[in-house]
């Protein structure tokens, strides 16, 4: 069994974004800032701290989660992906991203590392989504920029192409 | 903002689980998917001086297909519920209502038994557990016992849950394709303002239940033939509660228009 007592700081082993990286934590340190403050990957967004804007939303063994509702320890030994794991090494971004910057899908580009996670999970189990469906996924997330609509439109050109 | 400082274990096992609820009670809250908890911990509305991590008990994680009923392990997410291939056969019921509870992705981490424990009055699980007439399973270091959902979820926030006890399964009764779940929210998976679902009994009879009415789903049987009066006089009982989403009249009049289209789906579905 695993123990961590309210006053400790422990060290919380995962792998992120391939890479196997070790830091302390709090028992009651959410899994967001672990990624961005203790591991250093700012690509993560916080905005909401309680699961309703989506804006940092990460793959945990591949599922689409929000970390803000994800304590560090409970990701222990967990595969852990981000934005930062969606462009090649050279920087060229992956279908998905260029999807969304030939739609002009983001503006100021706050909610979007949720999004593209949230379907890069997505499109892998449904990889020819209906407009409903992705709506319907998309309503996991809040633009206040774009209106939604080049969003969806991004979505519908990158599907298939994963 | 971020959560007050707890203790967190995480046990191998349901015994394991079990001892620490029997060590902390109530000042332990348990953890599954989270996706209740973290947000109320998080807003400091909820305290805990421990929390007990069940997400990685296999024995937990279980459909367990009993013949009469279905049993669904604590650690069964929603999104794994929805995606076994028996559920539209089953509990088309849950197949109905599952993808408003929430969203994709918090589906993905957000258990059925969670929303059970919850008993928030207007989410749609404990809504579906109580129409369909189904049973918790509780268990603690004195031993396990089932309770019937009405007896279970007694008010708002509230169950008959003791604090050394965690709710382990839920069995919800396997039914016929009669049944039928309608919501009006102010956005799609957002909370029901009011929620209605409605399971055909046999050729003459309708259980209707509604959520988002009072402090826990409220159900009644009734006559098929005779539904529309037993459904106006119900409404105009209903008590309801104003908040920021809606007044009580509407919460009434919403479940006047609801009710009878929820109904004649059912039956139009037993057909």
């Amino acid at each position: 069994m695993r123990r961590v007592t309210k006053n400790e700081r422990v060290r919380v082993a995962l792998t992120l974004n391939g890479r196997k990286l070790a830091a302390d934590a709090e028992a009651r340190t959410l899994l967001c800032d672990f990624i961005r403050h203790a591991l250093g990957a700012t690509g993560t967004h916080v905005g909401c701290e309680h699961g309703v804007c989506g804006a940092c939303t990460v793959l945990i063994d591949g599922v689409a989660t929000r970390s803000c509702l994800t304590l560090a320890v409970q990701a222990e030994g967990r595969d852990i992906k981000t934005v930062e794991s969606l462009a090649a090494p050279d920087g060229t971004l992956n279908p998905l991203q260029q999807a969304f910057r030939h739609n002009h899908a983001l503006q100021c580009g706050f909610c979007t590392p949720g999004i593209l996670m949230s379907f890069t999970d997505y499109l892998s189990r449904q990889p020819h989504p209906s407009e409903t469906e992705i709506r319907d996924v998309l309503s996991g997330h809040l633009c206040r920029c774009t209106g939604y609509a080049g969003i969806v439109a991004a979505i519908k050109q990158a599907a298939g192409k994963g | 903002m971020k959560p007050r400082p707890f203790d967190y274990l995480r046990p191998d096992t349901v015994v394991e689980t079990v001892a620490l609820l029997a060590e902390y009670g109530d000042d332990a809250r348990i953890l599954a998917g989270g996706q209740s908890l973290v947000p109320m911990l998080n807003l400091r509305i909820v305290e805990a001086a421990a929390l007990i991590d069940i997400s990685r008990i296999a024995a937990l994680d279980t459909i367990h297909d009993r013949g009469d009923a279905i049993e669904i392990g604590a650690g069964v997410t929603q999104n794994k519920l929805l995606a076994w291939p028996q559920l539209a056969k089953k509990l088309p019921l849950l197949a109905a209502a599952l993808p408003h509870v929430g969203h994709f992705q918090t589906r993905n981490k957000g258990t059925v038994c969670g929303s059970i424990a919850h008993a928030d009055p207007s989410s749609e699980i404990p809504l579906a557990l109580a129409v369909l007439g189904g049973d918790v399973v509780l268990k603690s270091k004195r031993g396990e016992r089932v309770l019937a959902a009405g007896e279970f979820q007694q008010d708002m926030l509230t169950t008959a849950r003791a604090g050394d006890e965690i709710l382990a399964a839920v069995r919800f009764p396997v039914n016929g394709p009669g049944v039928a779940f309608r919501e009006v929210a102010r956005r799609h998976g957002d909370f029901a303002i009011v929620a209605v679902a409605a399971v055909v009994e046999n050729q003459n009879t309708v259980r209707l239940g509604v959520g988002g009415m009072a402090g826990k789903p409220l159900v009644r049987e009734m006559s098929a033939d005779h539904c529309a009066d037993a459904i106006a006089a119900w409404a105009d009982g209903l008590e309801g509660h104003d908040d920021l989403h809606s007044s009580a009249a509407l919460r009434r009049d919403l479940f006047r228009n609801l009710a009878p289209l929820v109904v004649k789906e059912a039956i139009r579905c037993a057909a």
